[in-house]
């Protein structure tokens, strides 16, 4: 049976309230850390333990920390980013739900190791009843004396505060994120200064995931060692997939880096295999933006060893035959769905979420839209194809933050691997209305790049 | 600090020049000058926070430093990164440079109204000029372009949204020379727009030099509106005792009489001393004014055409176009 | 509410707004701004410009700055809406569930189409993007609740239920009813 760091306690009956979590074994990392661990200590444990931003660009968390810029009488601040938008991503809000202890805790431990005095969780508007969920958990911790003057007694003070958006995915970025914590719209800023240097008002600020800051608790509490022991080379530690699409048992489970996309998808412990006995046609394993991986290449890289749930072997070949882990929003698809019907859509999410401030996204991602609209309906030309190919290579790597590469790396997987059906759209205008391609002919990576 | 800061010792496309640390690559470019010159759409050096965002001056960084020589993956905005010494530049010798800045004139265009034919700013339209040298001469684009209606914000000047291409430059100006804004920009991706949200007259001393800040028509003066194309106006610089601003201006002649006032623009279209509402737009007589001379022209631009001493250069860019 | 009506926030919400400034350092109220649009429009039913100048003023803001802000977020109404929004997921993983046919069938249901509010000022239809709920898809969201695995017969269900039940809104302080 896989080992579960996070959500172990999940199904515990009133896990959400802080009797039952501290009965839970909760609020030991707080306690270990405070009485037993220097901030730095804590800082080198999660450095050892191998923990990555699970937010989806997958950075060392514990060097990151190490950037955070001190300066004498500055106010440092830890950012908990739980703005969770990404389509296929639903892991925070049930972490938040079902265990708000578990994250007010990880905020805890990491503010410590940090030195900061003032912590906030941002959090989508759009789950403002979980927002609710935290600050009653909150106001739990702050009566039992987990948060406020001298927590238990250590000396150490921490005000945490919960904060919502109001509908904007680019708030995920953590500069934008910024930004609106700040009450302002959520455009990116430039880099450099970075957030560790000029943050929140321009004071050196680290920006978490909720997942991320989770997995500080069982690293405190078991060792850095420990936690680096699950896992395969730099994919340390357990992930929290959120699966959906075609499949038999959609959910968030917490895996144990290196399972298999093979065991992820048909086991039962996980997936439980396609919905209605269909074949899978293609996979998105790390939320929208990641590259779509077309069924010859889910299960086996294109050197044909067997693909794992770890950052390495999901980007294996590049993004000539790989993908990514990103924030783990994991989607399948079987053979009744439509790629150009699917990468118009999410071409439309990153158009609607465009925040508009610098031009090659705020033009390019609504031409990709429209361009992918008219060929989806019918109406498009061969050269829509190339077009669209253009589009997104002016988009990708000439924008401020990375939401362009959000908005043109799904285009270009779609066409790099699916554009027969792409052409099909052209050169069958009225079928592809009423039904769909279906899987692409029984292929094999070498057969494609032959 | 020290007197003898040391240099940071930097190539741009093969030139050498030496700048201070903490210079960006733009400004340093500036300081060679010619071809080394990345364009710029949004940065304005007097207007703190601007830059980044329009991505024309994307320029490719083929060696970081002496100490960490390795290049940057992506091209970074000029504007906003800062030299290292010794680190190598590539603008116009980069073919990677070239194809995203056709690239951002083409995102920039496909919604753009192309009536430069009857906008005021034509002749002296930043945007004109990229399209001239970075664009394509055909578009791609094949869906209806983003229209907005035409507004009047302020007594003086008239906001064609339609033209804007978003560089925030005049949101900064109201920020930093008004003390209360009015205007900001409104709404998000390709539905943002310029704006006050409520029928609003921009009224401050000094908004008027949003005019000349905008780098496209999108801001333009209502008392010169129509009235002739830039090229066919004399500039002079110009100057008067004015209780509010440096009353160094530049008066656009029609025969002896001023069509219209402006800042004073340098060789890469900024304005270094800001003036106010009352000599924009009030001080429209000959006589308000004393005259220092003709304002010098680049002899590229059209503006220089039909004036002056000049030879009309048979290079001039504009000119050989049509 | 009339246009002569005085904008106020009645003495609970002002207790909760100010402790929401509290939660920031002295000075740095503006960061309360997006919450408190919130709790302006749980309140008020949308943001009109009034109640909008309303918030600049409580918070020490220009009036712009606020403008801006809630036309940049989409959860923000700055249009009058129903009193209650029906908000479906229309992204990705919504889609491949059926999210395009719950929004026909609300449509037919309602006789409106998206975007629109029925001519009672009950319901207003949004198709909105990734509410996170993909494995739950497809959903919808009505004020502040998530209502998932939609089937036409739960449609149903929802929208007598909300035709005469107020919504909850800004964390249950508010029924907009």
């Amino acid at each position: 049976m896989a080992r579960k760091l996070l959500l172990e306690h999940a199904q515990v009956e009133g896990i959400h309230t802080y009797d039952v979590y501290r009965k839970n074994g909760g609020y030991k990392a707080v306690e270990k850390a405070l009485k037993s661990m220097s901030p730095e200590d804590v800082v080198e444990e999660v450095k050892k333990s191998g923990l990555r931003g699970r937010g989806g660009a997958g950075f060392p968390t514990g060097m990151k920390w190490s950037f955070i810029a001190k300066p004498e009488g500055v106010p440092r601040h830890l950012l908990c980013n739980a703005d969770e938008s990404e389509p296929g991503t639903f892991k925070d809000r049930y972490l938040m739900e079902k265990i708000p202890h578990l994250l007010i805790e990880g905020m805890i431990v990491s503010s410590y190791a940090l030195g900061c005095n003032s912590s906030y969780i941002y959090i989508r508007g759009e789950y403002m009843y979980v927002l609710q969920i935290l600050e009653r958990a909150i106001a739990e911790a702050y009566a039992n004396g987990w948060l406020g003057k001298n927590i238990q007694g250590s000396g150490y003070d921490l005000d945490l505060h919960v904060s919502p958006g109001a509908g904007a995915y680019i708030c995920g970025e953590e500069t934008a994120l910024i930004e609106s914590l700040e009450g302002k719209r959520g455009n990116p800023r430039m880099k450099p200064p970075f957030p560790a240097v000029q943050g929140l008002w321009a004071r050196p600020t680290v920006v978490n995931n909720v997942e991320t800051i989770a997995a500080v608790v069982p690293i405190v509490n078991e060792g850095g060692d420990s936690y680096a022991a699950i896992g395969v080379g730099k994919s340390t530690g357990t992930k929290l997939i959120s699966a959906s699409g075609n499949i038999n048992k959609p959910g968030v489970y917490e895996i144990e880096l290196g399972v298999s996309v093979e065991e992820f998808i048909y086991s039962d412990q996980y997936c439980g295999g396609m919905k209605n006995g269909k074949r899978i046609k293609a996979c998105v394993p790390g939320g929208s933006s990641v590259p779509i991986l077309p069924h010859y290449l889910i299960t086996k890289t294109a050197a044909g060893e067997s693909r794992l749930m770890t950052y390495e072997s999901l980007a294996d070949g590049g993004f000539a035959s790989g993908s990514m882990l990103g924030s783990g929003g994991f989607i399948v698809y079987d053979e009744d769905q439509c790629i150009v019907r699917n990468t118009w859509n999410f071409s439309r999410f990153y158009h609607h979420e465009s925040c508009g401030q610098c031009s090659p996204c705020r033009e390019g991602t609504g031409w990709m839209e429209k361009v992918l609209h008219r060929l989806e309906y019918g109406h498009g030309k061969m050269e829509d194809i190339d077009l669209l190919w253009d589009i997104q290579r002016q988009i990708e790597g000439n924008t401020i933050c990375p939401l362009g590469d959000a908005a043109a790396w799904p285009v270009a997987a779609a066409i790099r691997h699916f554009r027969e059906e792409f052409e099909w759209h052209v050169n069958e205008p009225k079928r592809c209305l009423e039904t769909n391609y279906g899987l692409v002919k029984e292929k094999t990576f070498e057969s494609v790049n032959a | 600090m020290s007197e003898a800061t040391p240099k940071f010792k930097i190539t741009i496309d093969g030139h050498t020049v030496e700048v201070d640390p903490g210079t960006t690559i733009l400004n340093a470019a500036r300081l060679l000058g010619g071809d080394s010159v990345p364009p710029a759409m949004c940065y304005y050096t007097s207007l703190k926070g601007s830059g980044g965002k329009c991505r024309t001056c994307l320029v490719e960084v083929s060696k970081g430093s002496e100490k960490d020589p390795r290049p940057m993956p992506k091209l970074v905005a000029s504007c906003s990164t800062t030299v290292m010494d010794g680190m190598e530049i590539k603008n116009k010798s980069s073919q990677r440079v070239l194809d995203a800045r056709s690239g951002v004139v083409e995102m920039l265009l496909i919604n753009h109204p192309l009536d430069c034919p009857i906008c005021d700013q034509a002749g002296e339209c930043h945007l004109q000029d990229l399209a001239y040298e970075h664009g394509k001469s055909n578009t791609r684009y094949e869906f209806e372009r983003r229209t907005f209606e035409k507004l009047d914000i302020g007594e003086y000047i008239k906001l064609h949204m339609t033209r804007c291409i978003l560089c925030y430059r005049c949101v900064y100006t109201a920020n930093q020379l008004t003390d209360k804004r009015e205007h900001g920009v409104l709404k998000r991706g390709d539905a943002a727009e310029i704006g006050t949200f409520i029928e609003n007259n921009l009224t401050n001393d000094f908004i008027g030099n949003v005019i000349d800040v905008c780098p496209v028509g999108a801001l333009t003066d209502k008392t010169f509106r129509f009235r002739s194309r830039v090229w066919y106006t004399k500039p002079m610089d110009v100057h008067r005792d004015c209780p509010t601003c440096s009353g160094k201006a530049v008066a656009w002649m029609i025969g002896d009489e001023v069509a219209r006032v402006t800042a004073r623009k340098d060789q890469f279209g900024e304005v270094k001393e800001f003036i106010c509402n009352d000599c924009r737009f009030h001080k429209k007589e000959k006589s308000d004014w004393t005259i220092e001379g003709p304002r010098h022209i680049d002899r590229t631009s059209v503006i220089s055409a039909n004036h002056y001493e000049l030879e009309i250069p048979k290079h001039t860019p504009l000119l050989n176009k049509a | 509410m009339t246009e002569n009506q005085e904008i106020q926030f009645p003495e609970h919400l002002l207790k909760e707004v100010g402790r929401i400034i509290s939660q920031f350092p002295e000075g740095k109220q503006k960061s309360a701004l997006i919450r408190v649009l919130h709790i302006a429009q749980a309140h008020f039913g949308y943001l009109s410009t009034p109640v909008m100048d309303y918030v600049a003023r409580l918070l020490h803001i220009l009036p712009i700055e606020v403008y801006e802000v809630a036309t940049f977020y989409s959860m923000y109404d700055t249009q009058p809406v129903g009193r209650v929004k029906l908000e479906v997921c229309r992204t990705g993983p919504c889609m491949i569930e059926g999210a395009e046919t719950i929004v026909s069938y609300i449509e037919k249901k309602l006789g409106i189409k998206d975007g629109e509010t029925t001519s009672d000022g009950i319901f207003t239809l949004k198709t909105v993007e990734c509410l996170g709920a993909c494995g739950y898809a497809p959903m919808l969201q009505a004020g502040e609740k998530f209502h998932e695995h939609l089937t036409e017969e739960k449609v149903d269900q929802l929208i007598e239920m909300y035709r005469n039940k107020p919504v909850a809104n800004y964390m249950g302080l508010e029924n907009n009813g």
